[in-house]
């Protein structure tokens, strides 16, 4: 156990970053909603599950002749995370209509919210199932739970070799990726007027309101952000396994819910440094325990930051009276 | 001070309204509780005879006529016991913890896991029978509600939703990885209920607990179900359901009048958390082979549906919410891939249009309505177009 | 409120009927049906998953069988057999009630199947308490053959057997020293992994564990641990969705030791999942005998030819064993046993050959014989290598 951590704690540090930068961008998206709405948009995964899709379908539409790497990489990179930000984006929104507005119109109660939200990623895990995924890929309906893998896009190589820290093109990727998101969702919400009126609503709404914020566009907004984020992490997603399927976005979503909380919900560089902490304790704690248990740490993780520090590392106040 | 918006006049009423659906009875003119006034207006005895008749019609109901009307291509009495007896038992237990306080939990799987192991490890490895193991369970499982619910249940409401779900799935994990208690190949061979006699009637032995009949087992469950459902209302007629149903309106308000808020959530898990145990106990007796699959988070999510589907914090509601959820898929093979596409849907349809479920009591009706009833009103910060000042 | 609840119970009961009306009959064939036309009809029945995600393991056993009954019923016998499928989707508590019903309304004879090992345990109390015979093509589970079930049976070897032939493979013509071994935390792939585990420990193997979980997609940890420890060797007891996944994260990972597995890797979909030329040089065994072209024997070339005839595409995996449980039961009717008690006697006491080996059981319900055969992996598809017990190493 403890042999077999001192052994792999280079590997697992970098498999651990590069797996929580992804955990980041998807909790991104749940921590912006919660911020404006208090709510915990139980469909985010299945925003993250369809926007693989989309990019996997892509690659296997477009074709590659050759695995690439280098600048045709990124290029292809690029145009996979804008697809990926498009399908996203556009469920998050949709589902924003659909599944959150009508309640919001009416001052339905929170516990009708949440239970919309959990019927609106059953159903959408569903369709991508029986629906979506057997008619992109031509599958007989059973085969619609089975994974669907893209074709083979990305050559593989090590970068950096020292030693026992080895990073790969692919991991190396995906971290520079992240950061460059959330550096660039930094200075938007801090820089542009849709993103000052995003803070003004997550911190004082009544307020904002009467400061004369049109909280239906910030509220659309912030899912359209949000789900963007999770669109590229669906592209580097794809990028890191070349496959995906259409229970996906479960585990993971939960995932990336425990690093929004561990950093510190509605706080955005907390989610940033919750995806990264949580994916060096799975890591660390896999190589430490077992991989079976890679799960169950994580999920202690939840729970015992939300009985013991709820405010997250980073911190954000929960305790505002506030309902 | 911020909280959701109450029509009408302030706090009394809505205070009032609490303590009024419990004094039910003899034509006492406040409203509150689903068809109050005409079947309270109704003296007891015929209540009561009303009651007898219904549980003798369950038992009656494994018959083969309506059977294969039922479920043409499975054993209806095989279905009467799982999924439908067990769901209906489900969501009663459920229904405390969701429909009566207002918590949200997304792990209630754990609770029926709990009950299963509880039979399966005890039965097999130290060899204890049905009846000691059930009061056993019942017992465990309320510590573990009490387990689950201590430190979590300060937490908001969403919050308390994934902690719970968590749990479940850390509940079933474990149980895969620790191979003690069987590991991925879970328990097999766990032992019937001892058979108390074999009278027989009509050509049944109800009481004989053999591999071949469901009935008894079915009838064991409708005995079970039958006791909660007292246990349910009466404590939905005490100080512990009027608490609960102040809390649920508006915890701050609760806790301000006086209202030891933490306590009775946490009697709301523990009890919830027993239900869900014995109904875990009495299924791993008849089906003698439980695994950590059995229990996974869909389970939960299908007795929510059950519950806010047919109307939470009714029970004859959360009972045909169950009793649709475990039928429907089962009746209509087409249904079965569809099922919980067709679930999702229709919650998000239900919260949209009809939030209270099916057969709503009128308090929930009217909570909805209000935008109270559980974790404050969605938004209620934001507000909506037609936003009022609030108070 | 009285008004209320009356109109909602006749909304109810109006729309039940509605609903049933509508329902209809979407049975499939035969059904409960009443004893049916002619007294010299036996029913039997199939049961397992034919129409959830993994009904392309059991396709081709009920396919096999359903060639056996038909085959049968073509000679004009005094005895006709009916198949009743019964689709349990691998659950058990579906496949419980299926067997209810099979045995009290549908009245089988006999049952081949349950297709699976998770049904099984549910469905052998039952059959064994209504004394209904049944022979398995496809269960594996050491444990079954221990319950002591009478009218239990299955017409190929054990996960127990399976698991010490591939390590017998292993040990004797790869020649591993240190051998990696992992299982995604299931029932079967736990079983056989330590089955393999223990075998090749007895034969002086250094082995080592670890898990994946069948849902996730990161399998870092794993390749990690597996990189450290650079086996000769790999062996993963689960199924090829999640063997795909590993295969792909190793070779990327650069680890380019053999990697083995049981019968639930044997599908074309474990190229596929490994990406590109990733899974060339896995090997897989299976208590099966998938001989597409017909070369191991007369008989197999027989079957091979009218199965590719009748359902247009060659024998897959389990098809063959379908085949013979089927025949198990046909030879016992052809011999006048109509009841599920004399059908039973006479499985004791069978001993006539079949497709994929000599129809014969010991009393445990397990076969007499079960030989564990190997497959190789190349390109997109996979071929036959042997006998796990004389198969040559691959070439390099």
């Amino acid at each position: 156990m403890l042999h077999d951590f001192v052994d792999q704690f280079w590997p697992s540090t970098v498999d651990g970053i590069s797996l929580g930068s992804i955990y980041a961008l998807v909790a991104l998206g749940y921590t912006m909603v919660y911020g404006v709405l208090r709510l915990i948009n139980f469909a985010h995964s299945e925003v993250f599950m369809l926007g693989t899709v989309a990019v996997v379908y892509t690659v296997t539409e477009i074709g590659v002749s050759s695995p690439l790497s280098g600048i045709s990489l990124i290029a292809m990179l690029v145009l996979l995370a804008v697809v990926g930000m498009v399908a996203s984006a556009g469920t998050a929104v949709t589902l924003e209509y659909v599944a959150y507005r009508p309640l919001r119109k009416r001052g339905a109660s929170r516990l009708a919210a949440l239970i919309s939200a959990i019927g609106a990623s059953l159903f959408l895990q569903q369709l991508a199932a029986l629906v979506i995924i057997p008619r992109l890929f031509h599958k007989p309906k059973e085969g619609g739970r089975l994974p669907v893998q893209s074709p083979n896009w990305v050559e593989r190589k090590d970068v950096i070799s020292i030693g026992d820290f080895v990073v790969r093109n692919d991991k190396l990727l995906i971290v520079v990726s992240a950061v460059l998101m959330m550096i660039a969702l930094d200075q938007f919400v801090n820089r542009t007027k849709l993103g000052r009126g995003i803070r003004a609503t997550a911190q004082d709404p009544e307020t904002s309101v009467l400061m004369g914020v049109n909280i239906d566009r910030i509220v659309t907004a912030t899912f359209l952000i949000g789900g963007a984020m999770a669109g590229v992490a669906a592209a580097l997603y794809v990028m890191r396994f070349e496959e995906t399927n259409f229970f996906v976005g479960f585990l993971l979503g939960i995932k990336a819910f425990t690093a929004a909380v561990l950093g510190g919900i509605g706080n955005l560089r907390g989610a940033l440094v919750g995806g990264i902490v949580l994916g060096l304790i799975e890591m660390y704690g896999s190589a430490l325990f077992g991989s079976e248990w890679q799960h169950v740490v994580a999920f202690s993780v939840l729970v015992l930051v939300l009985m013991f520090r709820p405010t997250g590392i980073l911190g954000e106040s929960l305790q505002q009276a506030r309902v | 001070m911020n909280g959701p918006r109450m029509t009408g006049n302030g706090t009394n009423k809505d205070m009032l309204v609490a303590t009024g659906d419990t004094v039910g009875g003899e034509g006492h003119r406040l409203r509150g509780g689903w068809g109050r006034g005409g079947w309270a207006a109704t003296p007891r005895p015929v209540r009561w005879l009303v009651y007898l008749a219904l549980i003798a019609l369950a038992m009656l109901l494994p018959l083969q006529p309506i059977g294969s009307f039922m479920t043409p291509r499975s054993d209806w009495a095989t279905v009467l016991f799982y999924p439908i007896g067990v769901y209906i038992l489900l969501a009663i237990g459920l229904n405390v913890v969701v429909g009566q306080a207002g918590l949200l939990d997304l792990g209630y799987v754990a609770f029926f896991a709990i009950g299963g192991y509880m039979m399966a490890v005890l039965g097999t490895k130290v060899g204890w029978r049905f009846w000691e193991i059930l009061a056993v369970g019942i017992l465990a499982s309320a510590v573990s509600g009490l387990i689950l619910g201590a430190p979590t249940l300060r937490l908001r409401g969403d919050y308390l939703a994934i902690v719970t779900l968590g749990f479940g799935e850390i509940v079933r994990i474990t149980a895969q990885n620790i191979d003690a208690i069987g590991g991925p190949r879970g328990i097999a061979g766990i032992p019937h209920p001892p058979s108390l006699s074999d009278f027989e009637i009509f050509g049944v032995k109800p009481f004989h607990y053999g591999v071949l009949d469901p009935r008894p087992y079915y009838y064991l469950l409708v005995v079970l179900i039958a006791l909660t459902i007292i246990f349910c209302k009466r404590l939905e007629n005490s100080r512990v359901g009027r608490a609960w149903a102040a809390i649920r309106e508006d915890e701050d308000a609760a806790e301000l009048m006086g209202v030891p808020t933490f306590r009775f959530k946490l009697a709301a898990f523990a009890i919830g958390a027993s239900i869900g145990g014995a109904t875990g106990v009495v299924w791993s007796a008849k089906v003698i082979s439980i695994i950590p699959n059995n229990f996974p988070f869909i389970l939960s999510a299908t007795i929510l549906a059950a519950v806010v589907l047919g109307g939470s914090g009714n029970i004859p509601g959360v009972m045909l919410g169950a009793f649709l959820v475990a039928w429907l898929p089962e009746r209509f093979r087409v249904l079965q891939d569809y099922r919980v596409l067709a679930f999702g849907a229709v919650l998000v349809l239900m919260m949209a249009l009809r939030p209270e479920g099916i057969l709503p009591s009128r308090r929930r009706k009217a909570e909805f309505a209000e935008g109270a009833g559980g974790m404050g009103s969605l938004g209620a910060e934001v507000g909506s177009a037609t936003s009022e000042a609030s108070s | 409120m009285r008004r209320s609840i009356q109109g909602l119970a006749a909304a109810a009961v109006a729309s039940t009927l509605l609903l049933a009306a509508c329902g209809g009959n979407d049975n499939n064939g035969g059904g409960g049906g009443g004893g049916s036309a002619q007294p010299s009809t036996v029913k039997l029945g199939f049961m397992g998953d034919l129409t959830g995600e993994n009904s392309g393991i059991v396709i081709p056993p009920f396919n096999g069988a359903t060639m056996a009954v038909d085959e049968y019923n073509a000679t004009n016998p005094t005895t006709k057999i009916q198949l009743i499928r019964y689709d349990s989707q691998a659950q058990p508590d579906q496949a419980a009630s299926l067997a209810q019903q099979a045995l009290k309304t549908d009245k089988i004879v006999g049952l081949i199947g349950p297709a699976f090992s998770g049904e099984s345990q549910q469905v052998g109390p039952i059959l064994e308490e209504g004394k209904i015979p049944s022979v398995s093509p496809s269960a594996t589970n050491v444990t079954l053959g221990q319950k002591g079930w009478k009218y239990w049976h299955r017409i190929l070897a054990n996960d127990g057997v399976q698991g010490a032939g591939i390590a017998g493979y292993i040990v004797r013509a790869l020649k591993a020293k240190k051998v990696f071994v992992v299982d995604d935390k299931q029932d079967y792939s736990k079983g056989l992994a330590d089955v393999v585990d223990n075998t090749l420990k007895e034969n002086g193997v250094t082995t080592q564990r670890d898990t994946v979980d069948q849902n996730g997609s990161d399998y870092s940890s794993t390749v990690n641990k597996i990189k450290a420890a650079a086996p000769d060797a790999i062996f993963y007891g689960g199924y090829y969705a999640q063997l795909g996944r590993l295969i792909k994260q190793l070779r990327e990972g650069g680890v380019k030791a053999r990697v083995l597995s049981g019968d639930g890797s044997l599908d074309t979909g474990l190229p596929k999942g490994a990406g590109g030329t990733n899974a060339d040089g896995a090997v897989v065994g299976c208590p099966c005998n998938i001989d597409r072209t017909g070369v191991s024997s007369p008989a197999s070339k027989k079957f091979a030819d009218a199965y590719k005839t009748k359902f247009n595409t060659v024998p897959k995996i389990y098809s063959a064993e379908g085949y013979d449980a089927a025949t198990a039961f046909i030879k016992a009717i052809e011999a006048g046993n109509t009841t599920p008690e004399k059908i039973n006697q006479f499985l004791s006491t069978v001993d006539t050959p079949g497709v994929t080996k000599q129809i014969k059981f010991g009393p445990n319900g397990e076969p007499a014989g079960g030989e564990i055969y190997v497959y190789l992996f190349k390109g997109p598809d996979y071929t036959l290598l042997g006998n796990a017990k004389e198969a040559p190493a691959p070439p390099a």
